[in-house]
């Protein structure tokens, strides 16, 4: 089992026990300085940066090198976060899965299909989580957060939120915030066709966090990984509270709605597919997203 | 991308996948040299990049000059779960033995391709009886999965080779152009024991378009769609009359949902995306007074990475211009969100406390 909350906080026993490293590939580009900047203003503890040809440089007192091995040899992190461009993502997450990188968060949009087989592939061989591409990110709220979500909508707690897309994560956890359910981590599994870490990956990362008081998975049209998320729940006997929210009910067939992977083929991946998966699996699905706490709630009152 | 038919068997008779003798023309003295090209008797097919052709009178057969000058315009002017036609291709009549189903795709939830083969095919997908499936990894098939397949729908001799041929030959298209699907349904087995692609489907992934300028001529965007492209935000064009706009797919998604469950019908979906700026979301805004029926905008924004100052921005200038007459009804919530009110208080946008009111009041409001 790839254990993402060891990465992520490690154990007592550790020297760097909540204090993990995390280097920043691409850290000078305009988007990587940008979240660089609020990731370390959050308490993430940013221990290097990766720009071809700036090696040598601080980037606020961060420093810079040519490669990943580069920057893993001097830092032993074994997170990565990458802001590079679609096209670049290949050789940046070759490099980092190379250097021994064990949990590499790809945010660029727009990365080929293949492109994303062949690092997972890859990562598969070295024993490495992928989250992404065109993912938020992932965090423990008040720990670490490695990503380009904004801080404001999330707070530490008991809740593991799975999300394909970035703003309704936000928008979710924000309305979980309101409603006292803070988030013991957050998972953005992004809205590409092929995903490092799909729905069902994220849940067998999260499901034996010790104390975990529920599970809000936020799905969107397109592919089966909703689908196979219900099925696993319900065979596994998984019982801590869970609530799922969908979007795109309204949305036309054939049509590609922003996310590359948001897209009904058919019955394939239309919304009544995965909400009659959740109901049959007895998982509630929010209509609104302001209804996700009250199904919560409605779910714990009855677990109780 | 998804290709049209005529241009799926381009790429498969660039491959060397048999195929019939076929052209594709857009009006009727094109369809008449193609017509003494090919003789009679032949089909004639809409191409739209939808399914369900057949059914809708799309294909037709012309025995003589004269079935083709009567059906060449009917089939032309069909309108196909809203598609209109974008060609008309003619293809000789072929003596058909048997019709079989193939197809190589990216399976998501795998993530590896996949082949889907039966021995019966020309009906969808989702009806194909007896299904062989055989996953291969990054869509390469050796001979020993192709013969293996073919085996096992049933093939024997030439024509267990000739699908073979034909599989690998998919294989090394649907790898080399990247494609998410393609699919030969039906794949026909002649009198004679030959197989040949009847039907063409094929579908590439958008996001590898960079390393295929060969592609780029089959590539088909409406102006807006262009535009909406350029400026980093994505459209998909609806028929409602309510136009909206937010940031990331998802929560603009999400927002189409609760309008419809209001009974508010949708003119658009447009993500702003998370690069947006005043000069993007007043493009948006100009793209939306371009949009036949719209009459208001529903803007449901979560200020993370995007101020929604910058949004804000761009309404007062599309209000100084006199870009924007309509009613606005917008929920701001997130980065600089009190801000934004603030800027937009005297203007035209009514603004709401939470994205149900927003809708109730969109939904209210262009009834008037």
């Amino acid at each position: 089992m790839k254990d993402i909350m060891a990465l992520l906080r490690g154990t007592p026993d550790e020297e760097d026990y909540k204090n993990k490293g995390v280097i920043v590939q691409g850290i000078t580009g305009a988007y990587g300085s940008l979240h660089t900047r609020n990731m370390i203003s959050y308490g993430t503890n940013i221990v290097a940066g990766v720009t071809p040809g700036k090696g040598g440089q601080k980037f606020e007192e961060i420093p810079v090198y040519d490669t990943m091995k580069e920057a893993v040899d001097a830092t032993r992190a074994r997170i990565s976060i990458m802001y590079v461009p679609a096209k670049f993502f290949l050789g940046a997450a070759t490099e980092a899965l190379e250097a021994g990188i064990k949990l590499l968060v790809a945010i660029p949009e727009h990365v080929p299909v293949r492109d994303t087989m062949k690092i997972l592939e890859m990562a598969e061989q070295k024993g490495a989580i992928v989250i992404g591409p065109n993912t938020p990110g992932v965090m423990i709220p008040e720990l670490i957060k490695i990503g380009i979500m904004p801080a404001m909508p999330f707070k530490a707690g008991n809740i593991a939120v799975l999300s394909k897309s970035g703003t309704l994560l936000y928008e979710i956890s924000d309305a979980l915030t309101s409603s006292g359910f803070g988030q013991a981590v957050t998972i953005g599994i992004g809205g590409d066709p092929v995903n490092g870490t799909r729905l069902v990956d994220a849940f067998e990362m999260v499901k034996n966090i010790p104390d975990l008081g529920g599970l809000v998975v936020v799905g969107e049209i397109g592919g089966d990984s909703e689908e196979i998320l219900a099925q696993k729940i319900m065979d596994c006997g998984f019982e801590k509270p869970t609530v799922a929210y969908i979007a795109g009910r309204a949305a036309p067939k054939e049509k590609r709605m922003g996310h590359a992977g948001a897209i009904v083929m058919g019955t394939y991946g239309s919304a009544e597919s995965k909400i009659s998966m959740f109901n049959k699996a007895n998982i509630p699905v929010a209509k609104r997203p302001a209804e996700v706490p009250v199904l919560l709630a409605g779910k714990m009152e009855k677990s109780d | 991308m998804r290709l049209l038919e005529f241009q799926a068997k381009e790429l498969f008779r660039e491959y060397g996948i048999n195929l019939l003798d076929s052209k594709a023309s857009t009006n009727i003295e094109e369809a008449k040299r193609h017509a003494e090209e090919i003789g009679y008797p032949f089909v004639i097919k809409i191409q739209v990049p939808v399914g369900g052709r057949g059914k809708a009178g799309g294909i037709q057969t012309c025995k003589n000059a004269d079935e083709l000058e009567l059906k060449y315009p009917q089939v032309s002017e069909l309108v196909i779960k809203g598609e209109k036609a974008r060609a008309i291709l003619l293809e000789k009549m072929a003596d058909i033995k048997k019709e079989l189903y193939l197809s190589l795709f990216l399976n998501r939830s795998k993530r590896c391709y996949t082949v889907i083969a039966s021995s019966e095919g020309g009906v969808e997908i989702e009806s194909v009886k007896n299904q062989v499936i055989e996953e291969v990894g990054m869509g390469d098939v050796s001979d020993d999965v192709a013969r293996r397949v073919a085996q096992k729908i049933g093939l024997e001799d030439s024509t267990a080779d000739g699908f073979a041929d034909t599989l690998k030959k998919l294989s090394k298209l649907t790898v080399e152009k990247e494609a998410e699907l393609a699919e030969i349904n039906p794949l026909a087995i002649m009198q004679d024991g030959s197989v040949m692609a009847l039907d063409g489907k094929f579908v590439t992934d958008d996001n590898s378009n960079f390393r295929h300028d060969e592609l780029q001529k089959y590539q088909e965007k409406s102006e807006m769609e262009a535009r909406a492209e350029k400026s980093g935000f994505s459209l998909v064009e609806l028929d409602g009359d309510i136009a909206v706009v937010g940031n990331g797919a998802g929560l603009v998604m999400s927002t189409l949902d609760m309008l419809a469950d209001s009974g508010g019908r949708p003119a658009c979906f447009l993500d702003v995306g998370g690069g947006a700026t005043t000069e993007s979301v007043y493009e948006a805004l100009t793209l939306i007074s371009e949009i036949d029926g719209v009459r208001g905008i529903l803007v449901n924004l979560y200020g993370g990475i995007v101020k929604t100052t910058v949004v804000a921005e761009a309404f007062l200038k599309a209000y100084e211009s006199n870009l924007v007459d309509i009613p606005v009804f917008a929920r701001l919530k997130g980065t600089e969100s009190e801000k934004a009110r603030e800027m937009l208080r005297d203007s035209k946008t009514e603004m709401f406390d939470s994205v149900e009111d927003a809708i109730n009041a969109a939904v209210m409001g262009v009834k008037k």
